[in-house]
């Protein structure tokens, strides 16, 4: 353990897998040190375990519906009670946990890179293809982002995946925005100059430079922006255009809890409680990060 | 001569790290008197840190520590922050290295020069302008009443730096630290603002510490110099005698300085084993 | 054979204009100074001939070859650059290794292993900042990381915009050594901009010196030693340098 430590942590370290399993290290090593963050990553840890582990921790199907049992309260049975249809919410909400993440996960690969290379591109070469591009970053982000993902649902109608689509496509706009900002500031940073007077290529510059760059504070933005994508998510599921039944996505969930919300309160606030945590997770999270992976906070210390 | 008007002994400066707590300075002890003292050093050196550590400019977590540590009788240890203010600029100040960021972009030079007079004095409004000008004129700017008009943007860096001059100047300090003042400049406008500092100092009898890595423009400039390295005063001696330096750091810096008749084929690097060790 | 030539080079930014006929040339294996203060346009003139300052009228010869007024590959294997600030020059999230192996994967040229490591002994950096990140490192070896990358492709002009001035005395002697030996041992040319008089007395053959954006002079760098230089303008300046060495 102690020799792995030195190894990690070495300064003169002696090939390019140590050095970046290095920069790992000490970020991991920063973060663990902020206890808001070291709680975030714990959380966003158990979502994924739970995710994986769905049949193994959930206590029952969480689709079998049994009339007999319906609107129980949490018991020894049913830790968190029974639905109007008598289904299990605990083994909901587990099972709920792979569709959040699908949806987080699936979004953030798709707006991410999409925002990253958009607001590079636009920074980096500037003149009229970054008023065209920014043209139409701002027409994505002067429309509200629930009512854009609302009317693209109800274009291409409801399901997860179309749900996925709509949110992915409300929220590229900002990451570009923070690309392009951020590309901005070094674009004419004598490293640039250096690599460009080598010969290497616009694409190159851009992919193996200017990216790279960025990517700090696009990670702690995605972060930042996870709990609002559930949010959105949870709300297209709440009013019926996301996740459609018997799916047990947490949105949903508490839309079908909502009638019973005086006599039987477990059924919309098991998954309500669900979402506050899984967000506040990823908030504590991009907020460690930030700590962590902001460049002007400097390395050194 | 009379008493001083800086005793420093002892001083250190620390800052805590993640592999233990840094001295940058360890151990400077000078005085000084109503005299122009040169602190010259390489970067890491803790040339600026004992300039900062004067004003009580180190911010936290950094700490100064010193067995004494007065300002013209007063103990600088001791005066808590809102008293320290009333000391920097009035008595004590510091001209930066540079203007551009030392200057407020949204006020006219004329109104920074003002506020800096009237933070410390109250006078009327026709007094500050008539101050402000003479001051302008004395650092020689020649139509003062066009260049108070103007922002910041608007003129020199040479210029910018004769204004900061005049900004720290105008409350008549007793003393004044230029921390590289000139080395953002050109060769030819460093010679115009330091004899200006010169005159300045020379003019009111105020003491002068003259911090910069270079141990020509400190030597021309200066009566006395300390040269300082990793924190500590390696050398003290007065400026004519710098040709004599013993210390092997000294005498490495100054024969490491390529001469407009250069005739060596290798410059001689420092050898830092040669003091270290001992 | 002469390695670089200037002909009425006219080089603007927008609408202002910052240089009026340059015209030099500078002869293989020479090392050639443009001194003038800040604004004389001297490091307009080594941007264009980079590459980095597109607007240009007249013409930019490089062994024999006009240049033209963008950057192309075949255009970096002659002529690379070295610039004033080791702490701007270097990208912050990748190591040294990564910094010199770049030029090479460009171009496609292979052995990138051992060319790397030859590199690093030839501007004297020990082999245990090869994985090292640039903050690791202090202002002279990152300055030295800079010669490095700029020499990785072998190109025959070198162009330095003030390589010294940001450093300390006792880095920039080291550097200066490194500049003096490394042009012997590869038979550089060298175009450098600086200010400081005495670094030009000891790296460079013949000057130019410059004064709002037109070349006020041309000598050699024996007339420099001597005190012997002619117009008005470059005895004040040599005159300053002078003085200010006390």
């Amino acid at each position: 353990m102690t020799t792995m430590h030195s190894w990690l942590i070495d300064d003169s370290p002696a090939s390019r897998l140590q050095a970046r399993l290095g920069r790992l290290y000490r970020i991991c090593g920063a973060l663990s040190r902020n206890p808001l963050a070291a709680v975030g990553a714990i959380i966003i840890l158990l979502l994924i375990l739970t995710a994986i582990f769905a049949p193994l921790i959930a206590t029952h199907d969480p689709l079998k519906q049994d009339l007999a049992q319906r609107l129980l309260p949490p018991g020894s049975i049913y830790w968190m009670g029974t639905d109007e249809l008598g289904r299990d919410i605990w083994s909901r909400v587990v099972y709920g946990a792979r569709i959040t993440l699908v949806i987080v996960v699936l979004v953030a690969v798709l707006a991410a890179p999409a925002g990253l290379i958009i607001g590079a591109i636009s920074g980096y070469f500037g003149g009229w293809i970054d008023r065209v591009l920014m043209g139409v970053t701002d027409i994505f982000l002067s429309m509200p982002k629930l009512i854009l993902a609302l009317a693209l649902v109800a274009a291409l109608g409801p399901g997860i995946e179309n749900a996925i689509i709509a949110i992915a496509i409300t929220s590229w706009p900002g990451y570009a925005r923070i690309a392009r900002a951020e590309t901005l500031t070094f674009k004419n940073a004598e490293f640039i100059a250096a690599i460009r007077l080598q010969g290497a290529s616009s694409l190159r510059v851009i992919l193996g430079h200017v990216l790279p760059l960025c990517t700090s504070s696009m990670i702690v933005r995605v972060t930042l922006d996870m709990a609002g994508i559930i949010l959105t998510a949870a709300g297209l599921g709440f009013i019926g255009l996301g996740a459609q039944p018997p799916l047990p996505e947490w949105g949903a969930m508490i839309a079908r809890g909502r009638s019973f919300i005086l006599d039987q309160w477990w059924v919309a606030t098991m998954p309500g409680f669900a979402i506050i945590i899984v967000s506040l997770g990823f908030c504590f999270l991009g907020d460690g990060l930030r700590d962590v992976l902001d460049p002007k906070s400097g390395e050194q210390h | 001569m009379s008493a001083p008007l800086l005793e420093i002994e002892n001083l250190r400066v620390s800052f805590p790290t993640q592999k233990g707590i840094i001295d940058v300075v360890r151990g400077v002890s000078f005085t000084l008197g109503r005299e122009r003292l040169g602190i010259v050093g390489e970067s890491g050196s803790g040339k600026s840190m004992t300039g900062r550590a004067i004003l009580k400019l180190i911010r936290a977590p950094g700490t100064i520590r010193a067995d004494t540590f007065r300002f013209d009788g007063i103990d600088l240890l001791k005066q808590t922050e809102k008293a320290m203010r009333r000391i920097r600029g009035a008595r004590i100040s510091m001209v930066m290295q540079d203007p551009k960021f030392s200057l407020n972009p949204v006020m006219t030079v004329g109104e920074q020069i003002a506020e800096a007079l009237q933070t410390h004095q109250r006078l009327s409004r026709r007094e500050t302008q008539k101050r402000v000008l003479t001051m302008l004129e004395a650092v020689r700017i020649d139509d003062p009443e066009r260049v108070a008009g103007l922002y910041p943007h608007e003129i020199s860096g040479g210029m910018g730096q004769r204004v900061m001059i005049a900004m720290m100047l105008i409350p008549e300090p007793d003393l004044l630290i230029a921390d590289e003042p000139t080395s953002a400049l050109d060769v030819s406008v460093q010679a115009q603002v330091l004899d200006i500092i010169d005159e300045q100092v020379r003019r009111k009898g105020m003491g002068l510490i003259f911090i910069s890595h270079d141990l020509n423009l400190v030597s021309s400039y200066c009566d006395r110099i300390l040269v300082m390295n990793t924190g500590e005063i390696v050398e003290e001696c007065q400026a004519g005698e710098l040709r004599n330096a013993v210390h092997p750091y000294t005498r490495g810096l100054i024969a490491a300085i390529p001469r407009l008749d250069e005739t060596r084929d290798e410059l001689p690097v420092l050898d830092r084993s040669a003091w270290v060790a001992k | 054979m002469t390695a670089l030539s200037l002909k009425h080079l006219d080089i603007s930014y927008g609408e202002t204009q910052i240089t009026h006929g340059i015209s030099l040339d500078i002869a293989e294996g020479e090392s050639f100074a443009l001194v003038g203060e800040s604004g004389s346009g001297k490091s307009t003139v080594l941007k264009a001939v980079a590459g980095l300052a597109p607007q240009w009228t007249g013409s930019i010869t490089v062994f024999g070859q006009p240049r033209s007024h963008g950057i192309d590959q075949h255009f970096a294997r002659h002529c690379q650059m070295v610039f004033q600030d080791p702490y701007g020059s270097l990208h912050p999230r990748k190591t040294i290794d990564a910094i010199l192996s770049e030029p090479l994967a460009i171009h496609g040229i292979g052995n990138q292993n051992s060319r790397v490591e030859d590199m690093l002994v030839a501007v004297g950096l020990d082999r245990k900042f090869r994985f090292r990140y640039p903050h690791q490192l202090s202002g002279g070896q990152r300055q030295r990381v800079a010669i490095a990358r700029a020499l990785m492709l072998e190109p025959k002009l070198l162009l330095l915009d003030e390589p010294t001035s940001a450093l300390d005395v006792s880095v920039q002697a080291e550097i200066l050594n490194l500049l003096k030996r490394l042009r012997r041992q590869q038979n550089l040319t060298f175009l450098m901009v600086t200010h400081n008089l005495p670094v030009v007395s000891f790296l460079c053959d013949r000057l130019a010196v410059m004064r709002h954006g037109r070349i006020v002079e041309i000598a050699d760098v024996a007339d420099l030693k001597r005190g012997a230089l002619q117009e008005p303008y470059s005895r004040e300046l040599m005159d300053i340098s002078v003085a200010h060495a006390g």
